[in-house]
């Protein structure tokens, strides 16, 4: 067989993706082209992100101790905490009253922050976790500030970690009840 | 012009010489602007085909060009010297943002010079990781560019193509890293996290994809006459010519030189336990470095699917101190990345942060071509031929 | 034309009303293509939806994008040759809009009926060019220059296949008026498309030269010139550039499908027929949109020839191919 000018080959190719796009259920379906298509009509439908996807970071403001070592190492020091020490009842009846480090303050500057996801990643109390969420645009560049609050309602967002692939030698976490 | 005028005019005062003065500058400068063979056209910083922010002088004559220049830095970071005010782990996250559409493999000749540096060596699994996500990085970079060579051509729809079939790819790196452009998934001493259940397979479908995406190229782009009119004899480098200006990659194997820091090198990541092939071109040409970046593409896929079936079970982290500070010592890295040759030259004062860190990209190599190449070439052949060397902006000037 | 009404009308009000009819032939094509080719046979092909959110599947869009250009500023550049640079959208205009003047849409249904029809098309075509180096001059931008110089240089060269491609149905029709050409397909027996294949190839080639569009685009070649003697233009005046690309587009389809399709014609069916005045526009442009399917696809599908290439295609393929054509035709038109 003679070799098709590359030229009539391109169009081919062309005219196949043109059919798959707009009959994707086979030549006698119905033509449905937003099913052929692999573009997704965003605002009215979405895809959903992977589970380990770098969104927008959720934070368990119980668990947290205001140890500022996401602070320190963040690359860009959008992280702003303070806090402040104060006693907290003895555990056992008639015990000393412990010392507890109570988060007065807990801001992450999304204008910032490069979500390099440094500051999860080194949080040695499970505080800090990954939420695929993305919508969080705002008008104003300051309202990208998110507060203890606003951060502590990402959490319910926080989806479980995945399993492993096999032989893998890890375990895997879980996500602290809210 | 002769100065019999300006010596006419003498006599008057001068305010009014100043003026004439000033006007015949005008005068010639319109001269100047009006003869072709002195056209000079300014392509960029704002322009189609430098995809980013480089500019090149070109003086024309007609449609030929005389001599191009290409001018860098518009888009210059500083990453160099931000890496000596961050931490270790802090810099993984900054080298991803050079080549942001290979950034995986940015990440891993700076982290195995830091490993280099405090003697550890990440286990195999974690090893292996880094290969497939290494590849699939390449797979992802050139995929953009076999669609981008066939836009700067004219052609759309391969473009599409191109980011149709690579979001898929993306969509796999980004779960497991979390991550679609900066994974930032290296550690010293192994990588961050193992893969997800049921990547493995899914993974495999997609470099399938792939593999349809490079046929569907080879008949949409490769095959087609016009294409290979504008692209065949058009930028040729020739091997001497190549390795003298110091090219690397593709753009290399292209003009035939067998040359893949892969197989190559001294490297610690999976490559030499794979089977696989590297391609080269005796032409030189623009098509050939089309063609062979395409083959690469179809390869990788294959080594992807290969190291998949043979990942060992075990840790992906080697036992690493929490905070991390680097022995006083120096070490030079380089791997073959999508773009060609990279490398970390890492000193280490005993701190927390890198003395110096000097980073060689492969793309200002590549560039550093362009004035020899594109001398005498048309104006089109510009857009050509500046695609075809396939530089990132951010890997330029970083 | 208006016979059939049995109305009689003052010669102006006539003018008025085939003033009218003419702006709906010219832009309600022009639409039609743009929307079905370039806004979602393009999408498809390239696995995406193209505009969704005006009306039913984006049907509403080319109004959106009417109504965006009329907002946007007029710009014109500093050092621009003012007068040159706002006529020239009219002069690349106004040969659009004399083009579809000889178009024949029925047995009477034409705007004038001239003996020299497709003469007088393919001439009053080439003046679009003056409108486009008068762009490029204009703009006092070396993007733009360059751009018309290589427009000049193209459609110049590609005039003349575009002609001698017409040859030779000239030759088998025996008339340069489009109405006889129409007829004599329909007394022939078959299209013209059948014994000029040759021709017709010509034909298009020369078409998408001539229309500036991909694999032909260097005039505005995107990646290298950035969209060449259009890059000064904003607002409505690239909306006048922008409608005349595309209705000459669909002007040049209906002269093809007029050329080698049998025009407004439909077989085995009466072409005197008085019906036949209101089905045959609708069967030319039925026509039109296959004709322009191809072009479209073919700009679609292709990347652009080098402007060196596009000359060498011009002169040493397409002009002697077309002259043998011609050569042969008239010996077969001879000796049979």
């Amino acid at each position: 067989m003679p070799k098709m000018p590359g030229m009539l080959v391109g169009l081919r190719v062309t005219a196949k993706t043109f059919f798959k796009t707009v009959f994707p259920g086979g030549p006698f379906s119905p033509p449905a082209p937003s099913k052929g298509a692999h573009t997704v009509q965003y605002p009215h439908v979405k895809e959903a992100p992977p589970t380990r996807a770098r969104g927008v970071i959720a934070l368990h403001d119980d668990n947290c101790t205001a140890c500022m070592l996401c602070a320190r190492e963040c690359p860009d020091w959008c992280i702003y905490i303070e806090g402040h020490k104060e006693l907290a009842p003895p555990r056992r009846a008639g015990g000393k009253p412990r010392q507890k480090n109570k988060l007065d303050r807990f801001d992450i500057d999304f204008a910032l922050c490069m979500f390099c996801g440094i500051c999860v990643d080194v949080c040695p109390f499970d505080a800090l976790f990954w939420s695929p969420e993305f919508e969080f645009s705002e008008m104003r560049i300051a309202d990208l500030l998110h507060d203890k609050s606003r951060l502590g309602d990402w959490m319910e967002t926080v989806p479980e970690f995945p399993a492993y692939e096999s032989g893998a030698d890890q375990k895997v976490r879980k996500v602290p009840a809210t | 012009m002769t100065t019999d005028h300006i010596t006419a005019e003498l006599d008057i005062n001068d305010n009014e010489q100043l003026r004439y003065i000033a006007a015949q500058a005008v005068d010639a400068r319109v001269n100047v602007e009006l003869e072709t063979e002195g056209m000079t056209l300014n392509i960029g910083p704002q322009h189609p085909a430098t995809h980013g922010t480089l500019r090149i002088v070109a003086k024309l004559d007609g449609e030929q060009v005389i001599k191009a220049e290409p001018i860098m830095g518009y888009m210059h970071r500083g990453y160099e010297k931000l890496t000596e005010v961050r931490t270790y782990p802090q810099v993984t996250t900054l080298v991803n943002r050079i080549d942001w559409v290979g950034s995986f493999a940015n990440e891993v000749p700076f982290i195995l010079a830091a490993e280099d540096l405090m003697e550890v060596e990440a286990p195999p699994r974690a090893q292996w990781i880094r290969t497939a996500l290494f590849e699939m990085g390449r797979i992802a970079n050139i995929m953009l560019f076999l669609g981008d060579m066939a836009v700067q051509l004219g052609g759309v729809t391969a473009v599409f193509y191109a980011f149709r079939d690579r979001e898929f790819v993306l969509n796999q790196i980004e779960s497991v890293t979390g991550g679609r452009f900066h994974p930032n998934f290296n550690r010293i001493g192994g990588i961050k996290d193992d893969l997800p259940a049921g990547w493995i397979a899914e993974t495999k479908s997609v470099m399938q994809k792939v593999r349809d995406f490079c046929d569907e190229m080879e008949d949409l782009v490769v095959g087609n006459e016009i294409f290979q009119l504008r692209c065949r004899g058009v930028g040729v480098i020739p091997a001497e010519v190549g390795k003298a200006y110091g090219l690397s990659g593709a753009n290399l194997r292209a003009s035939g030189v067998d040359w893949d820091l892969r197989r190559d090198g001294d490297s610690r990541l999976a490559w030499k336990d794979l089977d696989w092939k590297v391609w080269t071109h005796p032409d030189g040409d623009s098509f050939a470095r089309y063609w062979v970046r395409l083959q690469e593409t179809r390869e990788a896929t294959y080594m992807v699917e290969q190291i998949l079936d043979g990942l060992p079970t075990g840790p992906i982290m080697a036992k690493v101190p929490r905070i991390i500070k680097v022995p006083a010592g120096e070490s030079y890295v380089q791997t073959e990345n999508p773009l060609g040759v990279m490398g970390y030259y890492v000193i280490s004062k005993g701190e927390l942060t890198p003395f110096r860190v000097k980073i060689r990209t492969a793309s200002f190599s590549n560039m550093s071509i362009a004035p020899w190449l594109l001398e005498g070439v048309y104006v089109p052949d510009i857009a050509t031929i500046l695609a075809s060397l396939y530089f990132i902006l951010g890997d330029i000037d970083r | 034309m208006l016979t059939p009404l049995a109305i009689e009308l003052a010669y102006w009000q006539e003018t008025i009303i085939k003033g009218v009819i003419g702006l709906v032939a010219v832009l309600l094509p022009t639409g039609a293509l743009v929307y079905l080719f370039l806004f979602k046979m393009m999408s498809f092909m390239q696995s995406r939806l193209g505009p969704m959110e005006t009306g039913p599947y984006g049907q509403l869009q080319l109004l959106a994008e009417f109504g965006k250009f009329l907002q946007k500023e007029d710009i014109f550049p500093a050092k621009a040759d003012r007068f040159v640079f706002a006529a020239a959208p009219f002069v690349v205009l106004v040969s659009t809009f004399m083009l579809v003047l000889v178009l024949p849409g029925g047995p009477d249904a034409t705007f004038i009926d001239i003996n020299t029809g497709i003469y007088f098309a393919l001439a009053v075509s080439s003046v679009s060019v003056i409108g486009i180096l008068m762009a490029g001059w204009g703009s006092a931008s070396k993007y733009s220059l360059l751009g018309g110089l290589r427009a000049a240089g193209q459609l110049i060269a590609y005039e003349l296949p575009l002609v001698l491609s017409v040859v030779g149905v000239v030759i088998m029709a025996e008339s340069l008026n489009l109405s006889d050409i129409v007829h004599k397909q329909n007394e022939f027996g078959m299209w013209f498309i059948l014994p000029q294949f040759i021709g017709f190839f010509l034909f298009l080639v020369s078409v998408q030269a001539e229309l500036t569009q991909p694999p032909f685009d260097m005039p505005q070649a995107e990646s290298e010139l950035v969209t060449g003697f259009l890059t000064e233009y904003s607002g409505i005046r690239f909306l006048l550039f922008f409608i005349a690309e595309f209705a000459t587009a669909a002007i040049f389809s209906a002269i093809g499908a007029t050329l080698f399709l049998g025009g407004w014609t439909i077989p085995f069916v009466d072409a005197n027929a008085e019906f036949m005045n209101y089905i045959g526009p609708l069967v030319l442009a039925a026509k039109m949109i296959l004709i322009a399917f191809l072009i479209f696809w073919f700009r679609i599908t292709y990347p652009r020839f080098r402007e060196d290439q596009l000359q060498r295609l011009a002169w040493k393929f397409m002009i002697p191919l077309a002259l043998a054509n011609i050569v042969i035709t008239a010996i077969l038109k001879v000796a049979l």
